[in-house]
């Protein structure tokens, strides 16, 4: 008879940790919590001491292509410097955290890519990766951008006229609003897998326009910046620009515009309606509930010394362009 | 079984807990002044010496707990170093806020504190724990008698406006708060016996 004798240090069976686990294990003592030191530890001033469970090998970085476009005029105020713009990013898909798409999206797949525009048109179509770029005129719009958190930018931006796309499509009498929606693939975005990583919020995001303003020729479907395709953690392959509203209104990597006629629910009003309207027009006269919106922090180059306070203009500057769209409109309700 | 801490080793001890507690806020500080804290610098040390002022003061609270729990008698000694850097860490939160955020606009920082209710909640936890750094130093606490201990009950109000301050402060991210929620009332429940005799004291 065959006895079977088992060594101490044999594995069993039961021993061997699932591959999953194995595969997700810095995430998983990532999502523990270490008693909410989470915020202490992935900032890198204490990354030195609690280095022990980071991720030190970042992982290929995304590849930008340069793109062909009509360069826009000089601008004015100090553009951000593309580091920042890059690595800056409210794109909770990515982590809630302003610092973790640039480190979660490297592996982010834009191609193959569809975007599908549907709904009250007579000319439904869906542009692949390829007509993203190559459908409209490319070119480059230098515009601030207001974040509801009252921190700013200067971006180079490159895309076309939301206008060329709506027209391309043909809206119907009933089209009064657009939905846009982002992509749902928690596969590929840990912040909808994983709540806490993903800020709680619900997903897919949504947004919307009215069609008058989709129509304005400052909103464009961006595709790149500084000169190169969109990097995923600033909503690669194509998201919106609406420089006159605040940065949440400009939804990223985008795979539905829908035509509508109804106002479309948006996801930050879905949250909490009494701080984010669904117009989301930059105001300095109407405060979030929580912080002021009369002036904001402009991000250029240097050091905690040097940011600079600056007062907020009436829709970001672009009021010449746009206040047209509000008149008589009471905004101080329909913020 | 009582652990005894040798009283040799206690200085030593108390270094390794200055240095624990200094190391990150240097660190933090010259790396945001060398433009190494990532776009937003002013952000980051807001929201890191909110987050380390919180975690120390849940710290302090733990202390006595703790030593009552492993019988480690000396940790009490390290009570009082926690709670000041707790209050550092509270102060440096608001002067970021003050000289970074606001940049020095006097007008805008009253206008906030007031105007901004988790602003007020933090201003007054901030306030109410000035009061117990002040009277921390022995001098003072001997003159003050019984009435230094109820003072320095307020320490449990002030952990609560803090945990409070940081849920309210999120945009939706409510999870990492509701975990320091949790863990405040953990070390409440450690105290219930002292919270009931509160409670049985007040005339009905």
């Amino acid at each position: 008879m065959l006895i079977k004798s088992t060594n101490r240090s044999d594995s069993k069976e039961s021993d061997v940790t699932d591959e999953k686990i194995y595969l997700n294990r810095r995430e998983i003592v990532r999502n523990m919590g270490f008693l909410g030191a989470g915020t202490l530890l992935s900032t890198s001033a204490a990354a030195s001491v609690f280095d022990l469970f980071g991720d030190d090998t970042p992982p290929a970085l995304f590849k930008q292509t340069n793109l062909e476009f009509t360069p826009d005029k000089p601008f004015a105020e100090e553009l951000t410097p593309e580091e920042k713009t890059i690595t800056h990013n409210n794109f909770y898909e990515f982590g809630a955290q302003k610092h973790q798409p640039a480190e979660l999206a490297q592996g982010f797949k834009v191609d193959p890519w569809q975007l599908k525009i549907s709904g009250e048109v007579e000319k439904p179509f869906t542009l692949d990766y390829d007509d993203l770029y190559s459908s409209f005129d490319l070119e480059e719009r230098i515009y601030r951008l207001r974040c509801v958190e009252a921190w700013s930018m200067v971006v180079p931006w490159i895309g076309f006229s939301l206008a060329d796309l709506v027209k391309k499509a043909k809206p119907t009498s009933k089209a009064k609003y657009l939905a846009f929606e982002t992509l749902y693939d928690p596969k590929q975005m840990p912040g909808q897998r994983n709540r806490r990583l993903g800020g709680g919020i619900d997903y897919p995001y949504l947004e919307g326009l009215r069609m008058d303003e989709a129509m304005n020729p400052l909103a464009i479907m961006s595709v790149g910046l500084y000169g190169k395709t969109l990097p995923p953690q600033n909503g690669a392959p194509i998201r919106l620009v609406v420089p006159w509203k605040y940065g949440f209104k400009s939804i990223k990597s985008v795979v539905g515009i829908k035509f509508v006629e109804k106002q479309p629910p948006t996801t930050w009003n879905i949250l909490a309606a009494n701080e984010y309207g669904f117009y989301a027009n930059v105001n300095p006269d109407v405060d979030h509930p929580r912080w002021s919106q009369a002036s904001e922090r402009r991000i250029t180059t240097g050091g905690i010394f040097a940011q600079n306070r600056i007062a907020t203009l009436p829709f970001n500057g672009y009021g010449d362009q746009v206040a047209g769209l509000y008149k008589g409109m009471n905004l101080r309700k329909l913020y | 079984m009582a652990i005894a801490v040798s009283q040799k080793a206690i200085p030593y001890l108390k270094a390794l807990v200055h240095i624990t507690a200094l190391y990150p806020l240097v660190n933090l500080y010259y790396q945001a002044i060398s433009d190494r804290l990532g776009a937003d610098p002013v952000e980051v040390v807001i929201h890191f010496t909110g987050i380390g002022a919180l975690n120390l003061l849940l710290i302090s609270l733990l202390i006595s707990p703790a030593a009552k729990f492993f019988k480690i008698g000396a940790l009490i000694q390290f009570r009082r170093m926690i709670g000041l850097y707790a209050f550092v860490y509270a102060l440096c939160h608001i002067l970021n806020f003050l000289s970074f955020e606001v940049q020095f606009d006097l007008q805008l920082f009253i206008d906030e504190v007031f105007e901004r209710p988790y602003i007020t909640v933090g201003m007054t936890a901030f306030l109410l724990l000035t009061a117990l750094a002040v009277t921390s130093i022995a001098k003072i606490r001997r003159k003050m008698k019984k009435n230094w201990q109820t003072l320095h009950n307020f320490t449990y109000l002030i952990a609560l406006l803090g945990v409070v301050h940081f849920y309210w402060s999120v945009k939706s991210e409510i999870i990492e708060p509701l975990i320091y929620v949790g863990l405040y009332a953990i070390l409440m429940g450690f105290r219930h016996q002292k919270v009931q005799g509160w409670r049985k004291k007040r005339p009905q």
